[in-house]
């Protein structure tokens, strides 16, 4: 595996709705690493990760994929993006709608059952979506997005709302992805993700804070939480603007 | 392109609706319900239902198939689901043709039930051929289904969506010649109701109905044929792998 990043974001910037969503966002994303994009709501995250999967318009800016420019019909098969609403549809099973998506991404038939085994939702291949909790739905989302076994994966707030436990096989199942040189972007607002991760993306309103590993952010930072991490790097920034 | 795509996207539009059978039910029995009622309406005037029964066989399609694609299309654009398909390897023209082609079979259901009624039961008559008069009606269907791909761009709600109905296809049935012959009416109105593709549609089945098959009936479905496929290209226009 090359040193080259899996995703490269140069200096993008992203108007919407008059105001600037991404203001000068340039970031390296390593490959074969589970990154946690932490910051709170509204602060940019999904808009980045729309960019980074090539459906967002941008003002400026370039976004690599694989050293593809994002959103080219070559990065089509080779990304997984899994929204923060579960994007799926309600009114088929489980299965009908792998099997859909399925055939969309032309992925083999028996990845159908290994993807439902993968989210845990074995028992529910034959229910309606419409009828699953939220967790569930976010569950079959996730698996839709696994069925091509993309070289990187999006995953915007994957484990919002989920019982703790299924929260940690999933993080599991993201560090064996990881391991098996799948590239993760995974974002969350809840700064205790962090650990899990191995380089975090600190983001607020629109501007990266800081990226590092987990361990190198406390040190700098002389800090022993994420979040104080994070608001250290806050505080920095408002006496540096001052 | 892939016809595989577009065969795996009919398949789905087409399981979605048989989880909703409702939906089915009504697209089917509606047609016949109010061809029944025309029928009793006109009850004193035999020849007025013989004039305007077989071009409203081939309206029903049109008017319902656009309401159900726009809405369908609508829900793709608000769950979040056109959004992944546009991040997948899909072609936008095998989504639409997918769901061209599931419409499509629902209208030549739909057509067919209607016609077995109005011809079998209400004592409805062609001197041209009953076939031709389905035929004419899955391509309404298919017009009906474009323009719903089409306006489904403009809706940001399903009110929304629905309101175009009354909004667009009500002034073309008005205007197609069903109510007042079009050379009968007001200059403005009857130059307006050569732009509109309802107009084609009646024209066309009144012809089959009197069995007058010349040129013009070819000229009419032409001019539907093309309108379905231009409704294709400005609804694949509409369909942006980016959004703002």
């Amino acid at each position: 595996m090359t040193d080259s990043p899996a995703i490269a974001v140069d200096r993008l910037r992203v108007i919407r709705g008059g105001q600037q969503v991404l203001n000068d966002v340039s970031l390296n994303v390593a490959p074969g690493k589970v990154t946690g994009l932490l910051g709170p709501s509204g602060c940019g995250k999904t808009t980045l990760m729309r960019a980074i999967v090539g459906v967002q318009v941008v003002a400026s800016g370039a976004v690599e994929v694989l050293g593809q420019p994002a959103g080219s019909a070559p990065l089509r098969s080779r990304i997984g993006y899994v929204t923060q609403a579960p994007s799926v549809y309600g009114d088929l099973t489980v299965r009908e709608n792998l099997e859909y998506f399925r055939r969309i991404l032309r992925a083999p038939q028996d990845r159908i059952a290994e993807v439902i085994g993968s989210v845990g939702l074995a028992d529910f291949a034959g229910r309606v979506v419409d009828r699953l909790s939220g967790g569930q739905k976010a569950r079959v989302s996730l698996a839709t997005a696994l069925l091509n076994n993309p070289e990187v994966l999006v995953l915007d707030e994957p484990t919002v709302g989920l019982d703790p436990v299924l929260r940690r096989d999933l993080w599991t199942m993201f560090q064996a992805l990881a391991a098996g040189g799948t590239t993760l972007l995974v974002s969350s607002h809840v700064m205790d993700e962090a650990e899990r991760c191995d380089e975090l993306v600190l983001m607020r309103d629109g501007v990266i804070l800081a990226t590092d590993s987990p361990d190198a952010l406390l040190a700098s930072t002389h800090t022993e939480k994420i979040e104080d991490a994070f608001l250290s790097l806050v505080e920095a920034r408002g006496e540096a603007a001052s | 392109m892939s016809g595989n795509a577009t065969l795996a996207t009919a398949a789905r539009v087409l399981r979605q609706l048989r989880r909703d059978p409702r939906t089915v039910a009504l697209m089917l029995m509606v047609p016949v319900a109010l061809v029944t009622l025309m029928k009793w309406i006109f009850d004193a005037q035999p020849a007025l239902f013989q004039r305007v029964g077989v071009p409203l066989l081939g309206i029903f399609p049109l008017t319902s198939m656009f309401l159900v694609t726009a809405i369908t299309m609508l829900r793709e654009r608000l769950s979040g689901t056109l959004e992944r398909l546009m991040t997948m390897p899909l072609a936008k023209f095998d989504l639409l043709a997918g769901y061209g082609l599931a419409f499509g079979f629902m209208a030549a259901l739909q057509a067919t039930f209607v016609s077995l009624v109005a011809f079998g039961f209400l004592g409805l008559q062609v001197e041209g051929q009953v076939w031709a008069v389905v035929a004419l009606a899955i391509l309404n269907a298919a017009v009906g289904t474009s323009l719903g791909l089409f306006v489904s761009a403009f809706a940001r709600t399903e009110f929304q969506a629905v309101q175009f109905m009354p909004a667009l296809i009500m002034p073309q049935v008005f205007l197609s010649g069903l109510m007042v012959p079009r050379d009968h009416m007001l200059r403005p109105l009857a130059i307006a109701s050569d732009y509109m593709p309802m107009s084609y549609a009646y024209d066309a089945l009144s012809r089959v109905a009197r069995d007058d098959i010349s040129r013009w009936l070819a000229i009419d479905v032409a001019i539907l044929a093309s309108v379905t496929v231009l409704g294709l290209a400005l609804g694949a226009a509409t369909l942006r792998r980016r959004t703002p």
